[in-house]
């Protein structure tokens, strides 16, 4: 029923089905509807990492070791509770970096180091090329299984040509079909959608495939009344692997943790995983439903495997059927034969979707890291000019082929001395010396190019000794000498009791050295030396990445760039209208209108550098751009002098600050001491504008009349003295008015000389009243003087002339307004709380109340009743001055009609009990009558 | 603290616990355990701490959504 064709269109049919959907998911990117972004999705897309390994190899492993196989899959399932915080770190840094490849990364990281990748590249290659052989082995011997329904046969080992081998086919096939897969173009993020969808749907093929066999197994076979129910304990006498089936234990608790830590290392830095977990990651929090999903898809598939394992050594002679293949011959063995079609399409899936993505993903990195900085070094920057794009791609190719031709290769050379499930385990040791480079890379700012090449390269190297030569000796490739009693017969060196480390599984041993020497390489050589600026820079934007909003910031850069130089390069990788939209986009986010005005400085440099990063590499892109642009690079000692050219220039900053602050109360104490100047200088140009007014009045008239009195010589006697009177009297008050505006001005700045000395006012008043006698007999007023009721000596501390020269003013103003022949003048002096107070009144017009103040202001003269004012206008301001400088005040009393009361007040002073009357009477004299304003020398 | 770091922290916590459950010594007393309808108990063991650190880790994980 099943025969060769059957099998060979069935399988036909399934790949034509991946590559539709393959195909169909690219063109729904294309249009910007992606179907693969569903965390879902991306969940079953890791699960890639249950190979035919798994598929096939886990019911082996459970017959040989027992619980053993649970610790690749128990492993990984606590590395994804790391993942939150692990995997997003790493994706989130690959995404800003534009990191396309595990060699990516820790070549991005350490210096962008072209050899780091170059290594990272080998030793990826070299690790995983046997895995690959291992899942050309099982497709090709499951299919020859299947071929031979219902004869459950194991396949000979044949040694048929090359051309005629079924797993050469496999492989060519596989080549071709990951070719149209991962190299139709040169994506610039690597990201393959088509490649996504298929492996997803892979893994939903695989589990159920698994599940079904497992079900009809446990319920069909070993379920009440199934074929194997009675046979079970009676064979579990002679069968070992059975007894340790049904009672297991674990017998290696050492080697437990160690492969289960081998297989969480393992999910995470195999090529293929790295590949689907972070590079084709499109959505950060895709990874949380990862994080439960894919250990669950992990257990299911694991669920069944016990049962299977049992059945088949229930089923078939101890012996007789490899018990990697019981999940196909016990359908065959008990007449399913389309479960075992399901099976092996099964089988399929799981060998095809490990081959398609690991080869990719080793692809990418033979011709990003490997080939492509060898062809740079030869070509420098001058290259064929012709599209690089095209050649990368070829070089792809030419990549995948050869890597699925070594896998063969190694398979027909393996034969099957070394059982290959053992190789997935040494494929694992091998990715595992990645780890202490990129858990440095994430939490660590030390590390140096050469540290990670150290490290890697021991690591490496311990683990071909122990593990690799081993597996070769073990397939008789090597003397079986090698191993034991070690190599030249030097007991200490061998492969496997390393340093006497005997006894302990290879894997584990090989673990424990490799990571040892792996570890103390990477710490001590990374010791010889600081970082250098791009390692400390990219140090920062790896171990920081959580803490940068947006990818990190610029590196420290000088040198000179053209843009259409950087944009040429560009293109010759991403072709034209790629390139031409790219910059655009980052122009516009630059605020800049076209691409051919961006300003050629660091940021755009570095846009540069990671759009080619994601076709070809960072350390190459870094090569290329660095090529184009004239970079000087930086010692750590310039950046040290930078940031303290920044710190300097904080400081400074914080100075300016403070200056800029003291400027500030300055200027505003500067303004209002210029509106007070300004105020004074308006008061002192109205007082100067007064002044030469009040000043040209009087000159005016001696100016006129006497240009009468000098033109007309024939002037009357009567009249020529009248005028030389007015003439006089002008002249008079002329002086008394620049004399009274000096004293006033004298006075005003504070530059009079005042004596002060206790004055008795009733002399002061009694000087007065003498000296202003005729001019009020002149008016035909009368002059009353009070001052008997005053009790005490009535004395002040005062300018006794000045005094005098107050009330001379007061007598005179109230003379001068007295109406003529009834005036009446009165002098009255009091004691009055503690001051003296003196009062000039006299029954004149009086003084409006509005005008009570205003009299006190300069050259404003009360007016009297229609009459030419007089005076000069500056008596009383002259008189205010002088009474509020010895503390006392001065003010205008009565109203309209009522008769005009002027006081003035000054602090008593207290004559002592037994002052003697002699003693203030003995005043130094006084020059009489002075006329009132005359100033003292 | 955010909705995310306390989720990390959690999950870090079952992380440690699982560590503790899968590769203690504990494990090993299960050996001698009788099982339960006929499967032995050890299976049962880490087949069961198996299934609910993926529960406990899907809850956390949507509980960190909200």
């Amino acid at each position: 029923m099943i025969t060769g064709p059957l099998i060979v269109g069935v399988a036909c049919a399934y790949l034509g089905l991946l590559f539709a959907l393959a195909y169909w998911a690219d063109r729904r990117a294309d249009q910007g509807r992606s179907v693969i972004g569903h965390p879902t999705i991306y969940a079953l897309s890791l699960a890639v990492y249950c190979t035919a390994w798994t598929f096939y190899g886990s019911v082996g492993r459970a017959t040989a070791t027992g619980l053993g196989f649970l610790t690749i899959y128990l492993g990984p399932t606590l590395a994804a509770l790391l993942w939150a915080s692990l995997l997003v770190k790493i994706v989130r840094i690959s995404k800003s970096q534009r990191i396309t490849s595990i060699a990516d990364f820790i070549a991005s990281r350490y210096g962008m180091s072209q050899l780091l990748g170059g290594l990272v590249t080998v030793i990826a290659v070299v690790g995983v090329i046997p895995y690959i052989s291992l899942q050309l082995k099982a497709i090709a011997w499951s299919f020859t299984i299947l071929l031979h329904y219902p004869e459950v046969r194991m396949p000979r080992v044949l040694d048929p040509a090359f051309w005629q081998d079924t797993a050469f086919v496999v492989a060519l096939l596989l080549a071709a079909f990951t070719m149209v897969f991962g190299t139709r173009h040169l994506d610039a993020s690597e990201r393959h959608e088509g490649m996504v969808a298929a492996i997803a749907f892979e893994s939903i093929v695989k589990l159920c495939a698994f599940l079904a066999v497992g079900l009809w197994v446990t319920f069909s076979l070993l379920g009440p009344g199934g074929a194997l129910t009675g046979d079970g304990l009676a064979s579990a006498a002679d069968n070992p692997h059975l007894a340790m089936l049904l009672s297991p234990r674990i017998s290696a608790p050492g080697d437990w943790f160690a492969i289960s830590l081998l297989a969480g290392l393992a999910v995470m830095l195999l090529p293929r995983q790295f590949q689907v977990a972070v590079v084709e990651n499109s959505d950060q929090r895709q990874i949380r439903r990862a994080i439960w999903l894919f250990p669950f898809y992990l257990l299911l598939i694991n669920l069944f495997v016990i049962p299977i394992a049992v059945a088949g050594l229930l089923a078939f002679p101890q012996g007789s059927v490899d018990p990697d293949t019981f999940v196909l011959t016990l359908p065959m063995a008990y007449e399913q034969p389309w479960l075992a079609l399901v099976v092996f399409i099964g089988g399929l899936s799981a060998a095809t979707g490990m081959v398609i993505v690991e080869t990719i993903a080793l692809s990418t990195m033979v011709s990003n890291d490997l080939v492509l900085p060898l062809l740079l070094r030869r070509w420098q920057s001058q290259a064929t000019g012709a599209d690089l794009g095209r050649l990368l791609l070829r070089i792809r190719r030419l990549a995948i082929v050869a890597i699925l031709l070594l896998g063969y290769l190694y398979y027909r050379l393996a034969g099957e001395a070394y059982a290959l499930v053992a190789i997935g385990l040494i494929s694992f040791a091998a990715v595992a010396q990645f780890a202490p480079a990129v858990v440095a890379a994430l939490y660590w700012r030390g590390g140096t190019r050469e540290g990670a090449l150290a490290g890697l390269s021991a690591g490496f190297l311990v683990w071909l000794y122990t593990l690799l030569l081993p597996s070769f000796a073990k397939s008789g490739w090597l003397p079986a000498a090698f191993l034991d009693p070690g190599p030249f017969g030097i007991d200490l060196l061998k492969p496997q009791a390393l340093f006497g480390l005997s006894g302990w599984n290879e894997i584990t041993h090989c673990l424990f050295w490799s990571l040892t020497t792996n570890v103390l390489a990477f710490l001590a050589v990374s010791s010889l030396r600081a970082p250098d600026a791009t390692e400390a820079a990219q140090a920062s934007a790896y171990v920081d990445a959580f803490k940068h909003g947006r990818p990190a910031g610029l590196p420290i850069w000088r040198g000179s760039a053209e843009i259409a130089e950087l944009m040429a390069l560009a293109e010759r990788f991403l072709g034209t209208e790629r390139t031409r939209r790219a910059f655009a986009d980052f122009a516009l986010s630059r605020g800049v209108a076209a691409p051919g005005d961006l300003p050629p400085d660091a940021q755009t440099v570095r846009f540069a550098e990671t759009l080619l990063s994601g076709a070809i590499g960072g350390a190459s892109a870094r090569v290329m751009v660095a090529s184009v642009t004239e970079e000087e690079t930086l010692g750590i000692d310039e950046v040290l002098n930078i940031l303290d050219e920044a710190s300097q220039i904080r400081a400074y900053s914080r100075e300016l600050e403070q200056k800029s602050r003291a400027l500030e109360a300055a200027t505003s104490e500067l303004r209002a001491a210029n509106l007070r100047l300004q105020e004074l200088d308006r008061l002192k140009d109205d007082f100067m504008s007064s002044v030469t007014h009040e000043l040209r009045t009087p000159l005016a008239s001696i100016r006129a009349f006497s240009e009468i009195l000098h033109d007309d010589p024939d002037i009357e006697l009567g009249e020529r003295k009248r005028f030389l009177g007015i003439l006089v009297s002008e002249t008079e008050r002329l002086s008394r008015l620049v004399n009274q505006v000096l004293d006033l001005a004298k006075i005003e700045s504070g530059h009079a000389d005042w004596l002060v000395e206790p004055v008795d006012l009733r002399e002061v008043i009694a000087q007065s009243a003498a000296t202003t006698g005729r001019l009020i007999e002149g008016r035909g007023a009368e002059l009353v003087v009070h001052t008997d009721h005053c009790d005490g000596e009535p004395l002040v501390l005062a300018d006794r002339d000045r005094l005098i020269q107050v009330l001379v003013n007061l007598l005179s103003n109230a003379a001068k307004f007295t109406p003529a022949g009834s005036g009446q003048v009165e002098i009255r002096l009091t004691r009055w709380d503690g001051a003296l107070r003196v009062c000039v009144a006299d029954n004149g017009p009086g003084i409006p109340e509005g005008e009570l103040e205003l009299i006190f202001e300069k050259f404003r003269q009360a007016s009297a009743g229609g009459d030419k004012p007089v005076g000069t206008g500056l008596g009383l301001p002259i008189s205010r001055q002088i009474v509020e400088h010895f503390g006392g005040r001065i003010w205008a009393e009565g109203g309209a009609e009522k008769g005009a009361t002027l006081c003035f007040e000054l602090p008593a002073l207290a004559a002592g009990p037994g002052r003697p009357r002699s003693q203030a009477a003995a005043q130094p004299p006084t020059p009489p009558s002075q006329p009132a304003g005359e100033t003292r020398p | 603290m955010t909705r995310a770091t306390l989720s990390r922290q959690r999950l870090l916590v079952v992380f440690l616990a699982a560590l503790l459950a899968l590769f203690s010594p504990v494990v090993r007393r299960f050996e001698t355990v009788p099982g339960l309808f006929g499967v032995p108990a050890l299976y049962l063991y880490l087949f069961g701490i198996w299934a609910l650190v993926i529960a406990v880790a899907a809850w956390i994980v949507s509980r960190g959504r909200d």
